[in-house]
């Protein structure tokens, strides 16, 4: 399967099936367009009258060309067969290690943002921290239940994880005397809304946190609107100072500014200008998550600009690299020459199977998105998974699980899509998010973009 | 090859034969949390 694209001047083809990329001109871009419906005859001569007043583009020159479309064919770089369907069903059916969890310390949050989809952090449900015991609990079941694995990940996640943060602390240490005995080695992430940070919380995370994920919308306007106190309060004053002081001292370990962005904020760029001029270097700007009818939802009127938001961004931040002061956008991050192998790229999030989320009264769901709806309670980390007929479910969640993904392009970049985002918007987690998989495309095609344009300085 | 021009990257195929140790981050733990992307992984045992 084939993509091709024109972006920033490029034309750009990709091989989805082996993952290559090539950069064309315009008659090659021509001529692969063509190559699968046309015989060759008629393509060298359609090239002929369409580039008639170019003097490179001559029979021979197209006979060259031609024949290294083949070549790349043969070498398997251009049209290479999709043969991985039955890899992703078996790899993921035989799979029953857990390597990661969210733990839920809080379900509860001191900030009260309108488009949460935690709903202010209770999930639906009741305020509740987790006690030692439980997150203690949930640490040896994923011990427990990560077979071979060295590399386990924990997620401190919320509501609002400083609201439990001297539980925070027990677990890390715990999980630290836990490493040699079972040869593991965890990576905590901390994921804050930063109105609690204090010296305490900056020279533990900066310690002992592999991954620290903070909660900034951007421009202060854009923050304050909706990410608000009790008292209706912007937080942007308070936590921005909190940040920079977290971020600098950090030393170079790894941190994520992330926001939202929203139907209100659709020039989302400049949020993500704002966080680098800010001299914050790693950040992230996700799609609010929410329903159709909600005020700030984004709309299919909005998908214009936002597809010019991303392009605008991809190119300011290959002249911001140029000019010394360049940033990390996460959904830009690909790395194509020591990026995920096929097994990654066909079996989906983990939701589910290797990643699950844990409540503060320790249930397990398949992932911090499912948590308070009751269908896909899993079971618990005592009893472990009971409901096995959820895993099951998760188990067919891949990159062919669903029919609207075979003849995409974008399949091995996104593994099928959020589950979460997909059981939103159609009521099935094997269905799509048709928004989030427009905007997931022109995303990869703006990375990719920046790759192209990176390989030929 | 004049018209064209290949950039390097890893070959899924290949990667089909050696791949699969499971050691890699899983995707949404980093700093999405609301949507999946698997490329942006980095491999374990490929740095």
């Amino acid at each position: 399967m084939v993509h091709q694209y024109q972006l920033n001047g490029y034309n750009i083809v990709l091989d989805t099936c082996s993952g290559a990329v090539h950069v064309v001109d315009e008659v090659a871009y021509d001529m692969i367009a063509l190559y699968s419906t046309t015989p060759r005859e008629e393509i060298v001569a359609a090239m002929l009258q369409k580039y008639a007043d170019r003097a490179d583009v001559t029979r021979e020159e197209l006979a060259a060309c031609y024949e290294d479309i083949e070549t790349l064919k043969n070498d398997k770089k251009l049209f290479t067969e999709d043969t991985y369907a039955d890899l992703a069903f078996d790899f993921k059916n035989k799979n029953e290690v857990v390597k990661a969890l969210c733990l839920h310390v809080a379900h509860t949050c001191n900030l009260n943002c309108s488009y949460c989809f935690a709903s202010q952090g209770k999930y639906q449900g009741d305020r509740a921290l987790m006690s030692f015991e439980v997150g203690k609990q949930a640490l040896d079941f994923l011990i427990a239940h990560s077979g071979t694995r060295t590399n386990l990940e924990v997620d401190f996640f919320g509501g609002e994880p400083l609201m439990n943060w001297d539980v925070v602390k027990q677990l890390v240490a715990y999980a630290r005397e836990q490493e040699p005995i079972h040869h593991k080695k965890f990576r905590f992430t901390l994921t804050t809304n930063g109105v609690l940070i204090d010296d305490d919380v900056i020279e533990f995370a900066n310690k002992e946190m592999h991954n620290v994920v903070l909660s900034l919308d951007g421009r202060k306007e854009v923050h304050d609107r909706l990410r608000v106190n009790y008292a209706g309060e912007g937080s942007y004053d308070t936590i921005v100072p909190k940040f920079k002081k977290l971020v600098e001292s950090r030393g170079g370990k790894g941190y994520y500014m992330r926001g939202t962005f929203t139907h209100a904020n659709v020039d989302f760029t400049n949020d993500i200008f704002h966080m680098a001029d800010m001299g914050f270097t790693e950040l992230s700007m996700e799609p609010v998550v929410c329903a159709p009818e909600d005020p700030y939802a984004l709309t299919e009127q909005d998908l214009p600009e936002l597809f010019r938001q991303y392009e605008l961004l991809a190119t300011e931040m290959l002249k911001r690299k140029k000019e010394g002061h360049g940033f990390t956008f996460y959904h830009y991050m690909i790395d194509l020459t020591h990026g995920p192998c096929i097994y990654k790229r066909i079996s989906g999030c983990g939701s589910g199977t290797e990643y699950m989320a844990v409540t503060p009264w320790g249930e397990l769901y398949p992932c911090h998105q499912f948590v308070g709806d009751e269908k896909y309670s899993m079971g618990n980390i005592w009893d472990g998974v009971t409901n096995t007929a959820v895993r099951d479910e998760f188990k067919q969640c891949n990159a062919y699980a669903r029919p609207e993904c075979k003849d995409c392009w974008a399949k091995l970049y996104c593994s099928g899509g959020c589950a979460a985002n997909a059981y939103h918007a159609t009521g099935s987690i094997t269905g799509i998010y048709e928004y989030g998989c427009e905007l997931f495309k022109k995303r990869m095609e703006c990375a990719i973009m920046m790759k192209v344009a990176e390989s030929e300085v | 090859m004049e018209r064209i021009k290949t950039i390097e990257t890893r070959n899924l195929c290949e990667s089909a034969k050696n791949g699969g140790c499971g050691e890699c981050q899983t995707s949404c733990q980093s700093a999405c949390k609301t949507s999946c992307g698997v490329a942006n992984q980095e491999c374990e045992n490929n740095k």
